[in-house]
């Protein structure tokens, strides 16, 4: 009798904490068209990148469904802590910033292969290579720096 | 079933799928294997809530039926932490809630490399009618499941795990290979076991229209695992080993799937296990949680 009681009581109590945290989550979200600021540290990572690796050439560059594809991965993978237009959340910088679009591909696909483990950001080397090079040339076609003046990611 | 711990198992599995669909989920790309592990851990900050069962045929006695529930979250990005909530049915005896478990998998390199190896570090408080079979170890053969579930649940079991997991990911294939030491904290000798694992995208490239059934979201592969004996008689002798076809369906709206039929390689070994799962990843879980007690202060 103890223990089926206990249950319920477990059971009410997550009912209302999911309640609650899916609240909380739509009350936390920054005001639109406000980018959370950065420390350009945080972007030195790319810097990292072996010469090698920075000079590779994006092998789908001209593929011409790429950034479609692209698009579609970085919602399912990325915008959760990016933010759905990649303009950065509390949890992971723009993608938007001038450090990040004037980098090599080969540099971004470097830096989606190897993640920064310390600093939160996921190995990504799961999603097979030419699912990384569709994100790649994705993140570079956001171009401009201010997030504002561009348009959320396209909806296929 | 024990009266007072259905409410507890039941309540539990509520609870799981409660959690499931009532908070955001982000598509996961999970691996498909059940018993191996590859080096790719939760993403910091979420949480995945997983439901698996094994189906396993018994010469001699009762068919069975295992399950357990799973709360993997991301720590951070080189530690994930999960909990385990495992019972059983054998048929024409009971089910019962068997135990729990603690796992911690940690990442020490920063780097992808051509082999990355992942420590892991699990706990046990299980009874000896644990039937879900989530590694093969030691002398662990089929005839153990024999023992009726009144008896078998009377053994307490205390149990530190141990794990080298080496994987590799090459052209979209995985290649994994557990080696597994475990110690039941009475005073019984380490035992030894072995994964290795197997699997591939359908395809590699992703698809430019939004589709839920389209190649590059099954994983498919193939996982054999077993026992090598323990520290006094360590070896193939008197151990039992499995093959199993693995599959796995990474739904865009959040939800996995995996199906695998195993089969057992020598006569120490069950027939056939059936093993399937579902598991739904939850993003922004730590964020949540830390948000809503920064408003209770």
């Amino acid at each position: 009798m103890r223990a089926r009681a206990a249950a319920l009581t477990l059971c009410i109590f997550f009912l209302a904490a999911s309640i609650a945290l899916a609240q909380s989550r739509e009350n936390s979200k920054p005001p639109a068209g406000v980018a959370p600021k950065y420390d350009p540290a945080v972007y030195e990572e790319l810097q990292k990148a072996p010469e090698k690796a920075r000079k590779r050439p994006n092998p789908l560059q001209n593929d011409p469904d790429a950034v479609a594809a692209g698009a579609i991965l970085f919602e399912q993978h990325c915008a959760e802590c990016h933010g759905d237009s990649a303009e950065g959340t509390r949890k992971a910088p723009s993608l938007r910033a001038g450090e990040v679009q004037t980098a090599t591909p080969g540099a971004l696909f470097w830096l989606l292969t190897n993640g920064v483990v310390r600093k939160k950001m996921p190995v990504w080397s799961k999603l097979p290579e030419p699912q990384r090079w569709q994100l790649v040339r994705y993140i570079k076609s956001l171009g401009g720096p201010s997030p504002a003046a561009e348009s959320p990611a396209p909806k296929f | 079933m024990i009266p007072s711990r259905r409410p507890l198992l039941f309540g539990t599995l509520f609870l799981a799928l409660l959690s499931a669909v009532s908070l955001k989920p982000v598509m996961a790309q999970e691996n498909p294997y059940f018993v191996a592990y590859d080096h790719y851990l939760e993403e910091p900050g979420n949480l995945e809530i997983e439901y698996f069962s094994t189906f396993g045929t018994e010469r001699g006695g009762n068919d069975f039926h295992s399950f357990w529930t799973e709360f993997e979250y991301g720590a951070t990005g080189w530690w994930t932490a999960e909990f385990y909530l495992e019972g059983q049915t054998t048929f024409r005896d009971s089910t019962i809630f068997t135990g729990f478990r603690w796992e911690n998998r940690f990442r020490p390199l920063k780097r992808e490399h051509f082999i990355n190896p992942v420590f892991y570090v699990e706990y046990e408080n299980k009874n000896g009618a644990d039937k879900i079979m989530k590694e093969g170890e030691g002398h662990d053969v089929e005839s153990d499941f024999l023992v009726s579930n009144a008896e078998a649940r009377r053994e307490r079991i205390h149990e530190i795990e141990l794990k080298l997991i080496l994987s590799s990911t090459f052209k979209g294939w995985n290649f994994t290979e557990n080696t597994l030491a475990a110690k039941n904290l009475s005073n019984s000798p380490w035992e030894f076991g072995y994964a290795l694992g197997v699997s591939r995208p359908l395809a590699l490239k992703a698809s430019a229209k939004r589709c839920t059934v389209c190649p590059q979201n099954f994983v498919a592969g193939a996982e054999m695992y077993g026992g090598l004996g323990d520290r006094h008689s360590f070896g193939l002798h008197d151990t039992s080993h499995y093959l199993a076809p693995v599959l796995a369906w990474n739904i865009p709206s959040g939800w996995t799937l995996r199906i695998s039929p195993g089969f057992g390689l020598n006569d120490n070994s069950h027939r056939f296990l059936l093993r399937w799962g579902v598991s739904r990843e939850i993003g922004g879980f730590g964020s949540m949680v830390s948000r809503l007690f920064r408003g209770l202060k």
